[in-house]
């Protein structure tokens, strides 16, 4: 935390954030208990799905989270099923072929392992396994035949993406489990209880056939206690409606909503009496006037310290007074948005804004957090 | 001093005024990935370009509720209304993007009733009409064209700026509908098509041992009733349309007029500034005509020159000579805004290198959302001086 950053003000501002409610002990924080496995929110889960809106960062999100989930030895795969190689970018690797490569090293001794899931590879691959039909499996691509079933039936292409995701969480090698968890980066909000909720979806096609056991054995794992479906959001007016309109899709469709990701979260910087004044315009500019002269950074004729006189049209006062302020009204729409997030009643993590932008260093940081706060 | 000094030093101006003005433009797109503000930047042209005299139709896509409410626009709507307020002789008509209306009524001009019966009842047409991956941008396409035609035949409206599905990638505006087009009227469609169009005949003809294998996987895997009604489908719409294909391209070549003009919107953000670097050389190997690129929420401050480590450091020496803690706050929100300026500034000239030519309008990053017609103008007024 940068120095002199103001806890208690984060605190106060913000009853409800992760922070306050581990620092007050409101929630069980997550120590080693005695067994040596930690105690986090989503014990029995093993296939997160990240969605979100588009632009809030759920690769990011699912990037980290899957970090965080192998961190101590653990082995996760994150899944990414819109041939957008945003993993392969956000990893800082090659574009990810349709096979499982290790994109990381997670914290005492983990490994992250991602994957590009492809419809069409997928349905060859399914095509194979039923039908032992692989050579007649890349004529049918030749012919336009798998961009065909995939795009006349949107289900089936949905179906082989939950269900590759699927097969790696239930794949086992002698009797154990190949990957502790699996990690979803998921079509955005909008879409995601529709993408999931394979059974409706395959309603109207086969009723027999690959495709439906396929959907049924998928269900079993998305609609029980293997599976969260954890929604990013912004503390935006849109990303909040649609992570509440998410969870009301999720939760009719009978799916497993997780937590709620709050991204890019700004440090309330003005204690309450001055972010107050600052909504109002209120700030006494003699007394900022006589702080900034005391430190230097404006010469007694009001101008900035240093500038040779060059920008002596800028007010300095007046204007970090209106930085000031246009601060405090961001802190208090943001503040706005988190009581609509509250009442969705979720489990709430958040990853604070980063200004420098996300690299694979910062990946690590968020990782982190998410696991100081329980979500791994 | 301005944001674009700040952000994008060396790039030519994109003036926005002069734009909205120049009376041979009639469309303006504006397109960009998702989340950058590409709704509210078109609403924003639009009350801009009718407070400057011009009659203006919004063509929005997605509208977070409270700009739409902004607007007048109801959920159900799938016709421009008048919005109420604009200041000078023009006027302003805006419209939120019904998808499967548009196709709905598509087939109905098309069709007569007993025909437009049957495909609308059609469930693939259904599943094309509602949930289909390049519809929404299809069906954007075609309420332009539509849009257009009753501008010129009713002398309605001299401006039409059309926001973009909010689509992952920028491009899919631009491919999508062809992509659809292609499909629909593409070779294994019409191989399937072709027993319900000749009654068998023609199918017996190209039928193959090949082919007839391919049906019956595709049979095992989605089942044969919806291939049933592929078939039913194409077969019925097949004479009406004069083909997906052609009308896609139809609006494509309109897009390549010299009185449309394309603008980029995007936030200065890695994902975004990418996206917007491939659209704009898409648009240049397209001949589409870029206006610029609108360089939307830049963190702007009016003291660029108190950096962020001289700030930082001042606050920390007043917060240990226990000066007042408002003072230290403010110069750490200052710190924090040219760090997040200092990052955008960076990500923009990898941008603006690669694009030195193209024109830019820098728009600052408002505080609180956009919700009314007030705050619109303020993005207006802000595009306008974002040079």
């Amino acid at each position: 935390m940068t120095p002199g950053a103001p806890v208690l003000v984060d605190l106060l501002l913000d009853p409800r954030s992760p922070t306050l409610r581990r620092t007050l002990d409101l929630v069980p924080t997550t120590p080693d208990d005695d067994s040596g496995t930690r105690r986090t929110d989503w014990p029995s889960v093993r296939l997160h799905v990240v969605s979100g809106k588009g632009g809030t960062g759920k690769t990011t999100v699912a990037a980290a989270l899957a970090l965080a989930l192998a961190t101590g030895g653990k082995k996760v795969l994150v899944v990414e099923v819109e041939a957008r190689q945003g993993l392969a970018q956000i990893f800082d690797v090659p574009p990810l072929p349709y096979a499982e490569r290790r994109v990381a090293v997670a914290p005492e001794g983990g490994e992250v392992f991602a994957l590009a899931i492809d419809p069409e590879e997928a349905l060859i691959e399914y095509l194979e396994m039923f039908y032992n039909l692989r050579r007649a499996g890349t004529a049918l691509r030749k012919m336009g035949a798998i961009d065909f079933a995939t795009t006349v039936a949107p289900g089936v292409r949905d179906v082989l993406l939950t269900g590759k995701a699927k097969e790696a969480v239930r794949r086992k090698v002698d009797g154990k489990n190949v990957y502790d968890a699996v990690v979803m980066d998921a079509p955005p909000t909008g879409r995601i209880a529709r993408f999931l909720n394979v059974n409706t979806e395959v309603a109207g096609l086969a009723r027999t056939g690959p495709i439906r056991s396929q959907a049924d054995a998928v269900m079993e794992v998305i609609a029980s206690r293997l599976t969260a479906v954890h929604l990013v959001t912004l503390l935006e007016e849109m990303p909040v409606q649609e992570t509440s309109d998410g969870v009301r899709d999720l939760l009719a469709a009978g799916l497993p909503v997780g937590g709620v990701v709050v991204n890019q979260v700004r440090r309330p910087l003005l204690a309450p009496a001055a972010q107050a004044k600052a909504l109002r315009g209120r700030l006494d500019l003699a007394a900022i006037e006589r702080d900034l002269l005391s430190v230097g950074v404006i010469t007694p004729s009001g101008a900035l310290a240093g500038s040779h006189g060059m920008v002596l049209d800028t007010d300095v006062v007046a204007a970090l007074a209106e930085e000031g302020a246009e601060h405090a009204e961001r802190v208090a729409l943001e503040q706005r948005e988190r009581d609509n997030l509250q009442a969705l009643e979720r489990p709430t993590y958040e990853i604070p804004y980063l200004a420098d932008g996300v690299d694979v260093g910062a990946l690590y940081d968020i990782a982190e957090q998410l696991r100081s706060q329980g979500m791994a | 001093m301005s944001v674009h000094a700040e952000i994008t030093p060396r790039s030519p101006h994109l003036d926005i005024d002069a734009l909205l003005d120049d009376r041979l433009i009639k469309v303006i797109v504006c397109c960009g990935s998702g989340g950058v503000g590409k709704t509210t930047a078109a609403a924003a042209l639009g009350l801009r370009a009718a407070d400057r005299g011009r009659d203006v139709v919004v063509l929005t896509i997605d509208p977070a509720r409270r700009l739409a409410q902004s607007l007048g626009l109801t959920e159900l709507d799938n016709d421009p209304r008048p919005v109420a307020g604009v200041t000078g002789a023009g006027s302003l008509a805006a419209m939120m993007l019904d998808m499967k209306r548009t196709f709905d009524e598509f087939v109905e001009s098309n069709a007569d009733p007993e025909r437009a019966a049957t495909i609308l009842a059609n469930p693939f047409y259904l599943s094309l009409s509602s949930s289909f991956s390049g519809t929404q941008e299809y069906m954007a396409m075609e309420k332009l064209g539509q849009l257009r035609a009753r501008a010129e035949a009713e002398q309605s409206w001299d401006l039409i700026i059309v926001d973009t599905p909010p689509s992952r990638s920028a491009l899919d505006f631009l491919d999508a509908p062809r992509r659809l087009g292609s499909f629909l009227d593409g070779r294994f469609i019409r191989l399937l098509a072709a027993p319900a169009k000749a009654g068998g005949r023609a199918y017996l003809r190209v039928i193959s041992a090949g082919f007839g294998m391919f049906t019956s996987v595709l049979s095992k895997v989605i089942g044969g009733q919806v291939l049933v009604d592929v078939q039913t489908f194409v077969a019925s719409v097949d004479t009406l349309f004069g083909g997906f294909r052609q009308r896609a391209d139809d609006t494509f070549a309109m897009l390549q007029a010299a009185d449309t003009a394309f603008l980029v919107v995007a936030a200065p953000e890695r994902d975004a500034l990418r996206e917007a670097s491939y659209f704009v050389d898409r648009l240049e190997a397209d001949s589409m005509p870029l206006a610029g690129l609108i360089l939307n929420r830049v963190q702007a401050t009016a003291i660029p020159d108190l950096d962020a480590g001289t700030a930082a450091a001042a606050a920390a020496r007043l917060e240990q000579a226990s000066g007042t803690a408002v003072t230290a706050a403010l110069l750490r929100i200052h710190a924090d805004r040219v760090a997040i300026l200092d990052r955008q500034r960076r990500l923009a000239e990898r941008f603006t290198a690669a694009h030195r030519s193209v024109k830019v309008s820098a728009v600052p990053a408002f505080a609180a959302d956009v919700v009314d017609l007030d705050g619109l103008r303020q993005v207006g007024t802000a595009m306008a001086d974002g040079h």
